[in-house]
């Protein structure tokens, strides 16, 4: 089998291996009540699993983020959502005040 | 109150086309870059963005693939990475089911949940009658993921000399991004889960990268629904 073939291979099993989870979560929400506490607590469940991720994702990255110091990731989320809590909750400025100190800083330091 | 399909297009158009899609294609860029790197053709790393749909698992696909991990271990990596749909679909398909004649659709519909579809969904949904939220999410949900794709061939096709830390920034928009718009949620009990999932997402991380994310969500929500739960009945 060709290296390309391989790849591919390996392409198509980890779609498939993730649309596992869908389907499994589809076959679930079907006896769900979206009025029932099963639904509320997979709520909170779906909540605590997005806002673990994205901490995660800032304070233990993969990949080329690793290279940025911890505080200047910090201070990156921390002033997107300083700008966001104090200039009634503006989706844009905030992410373009956070991106903008994070890139300052990681373009002073050089990193 | 959105009623009828129409207008409940024209809002998923207008909730989709701002940023959602900008952030999208920008985060596939970085996605695109990174398969073409990692030895990918452009049509797997198509695929792997339409197939998979989720950002850390379709980074942990080819990351772990390029470090020279064995076929088993990069498919278990890359679908745990994204354990976090089934919680996901449980908790937002039978908010769109009223407009889904046929439950087989749904099996079809679900691959176009993201965080993305999700989140605007939990904001959105209470403004529009549960009869067209179906015909809302279909809208949005394509048009994200041609977002995705496009920023993913974008970033195929060399993004590479952009400049180092507009490269970074990049890559630190998308947990910046999500950052802020969880922060956004006003729901009781999900801002204390979010609250916990914070320290908790890290410390189970350490625990276990493969299992960690999932602990750490039923733990901290079922906590969470928990203390709701028992304040809801004392009060």
């Amino acid at each position: 089998m060709s290296e390309s073939a391989m790849l591919w291979g390996l392409v198509i099993a980890s779609i498939l291996a993730t649309y596992l989870w869908r389907f499994l979560g589809t076959l679930f929400a079907r006896r769900i009540d979206p009025d029932g506490a099963i639904f509320q607590w997979v709520t909170c469940v779906s909540y605590c699993m997005l806002a673990g991720l994205i901490s995660r994702m800032v304070l233990v990255p993969v990949g080329n983020l690793v290279e940025v110091p911890l505080w200047v990731r910090l201070a990156g989320v921390l002033a997107g959502l300083a700008v966001f809590f104090a200039a009634g909750r503006i989706m844009l400025v905030s992410v373009a005040s956070g991106l903008a100190v994070f890139v300052g800083l990681a373009a002073a330091l050089n990193v | 109150m959105i009623d009828r399909p129409g207008p409940a297009y024209r809002r998923a158009v207008r909730d989709a086309l701002g940023f959602p899609s900008i952030m999208l294609c920008a985060s596939m860029m970085a996605f695109g870059s990174l398969a073409q790197q990692s030895g990918f053709s452009l049509g797997m790393s198509l695929s792997l963005t339409a197939g998979i749909w989720g950002l850390p698992g379709q980074v942990a696909m080819v990351e772990f693939h390029a470090a020279g991990a064995t076929a088993l271990f990069v498919i278990l990596a890359s679908s745990l990475a994204n354990a976090r749909f089934m919680p996901m679909a449980v908790s937002f398909l039978p908010l769109i089911r009223d407009g889904v004649r046929h439950h087989g659709w749904m099996f079809v519909l679900v691959q176009m949940l993201s965080l993305n579809s999700w989140a605007a969904g939990q904001r959105t949904f209470p403004e529009i009658a549960a009869s067209v939220r179906a015909h809302y999410y279909v809208v949005f949900g394509i048009l994200c993921m041609l977002a995705g794709l496009v920023g993913t061939a974008v970033g195929y096709f060399g993004v590479g000399n952009i400049g180092r830390p507009a490269a970074l920034g990049l890559l630190f928009l998308n947990p910046l991004f999500f950052a802020v718009m969880i922060a956004g949620t006003r729901i009781r009990p999900a801002m204390t889960a979010i609250v916990l999932g914070v320290p908790l997402g890290p410390v189970f991380h350490f625990v276990s990268d493969d299992w960690g994310l999932l602990a750490a969500g039923v733990t901290g929500g079922t906590l969470a629904f928990w203390m709701h739960r028992k304040s809801g009945a004392s009060a």
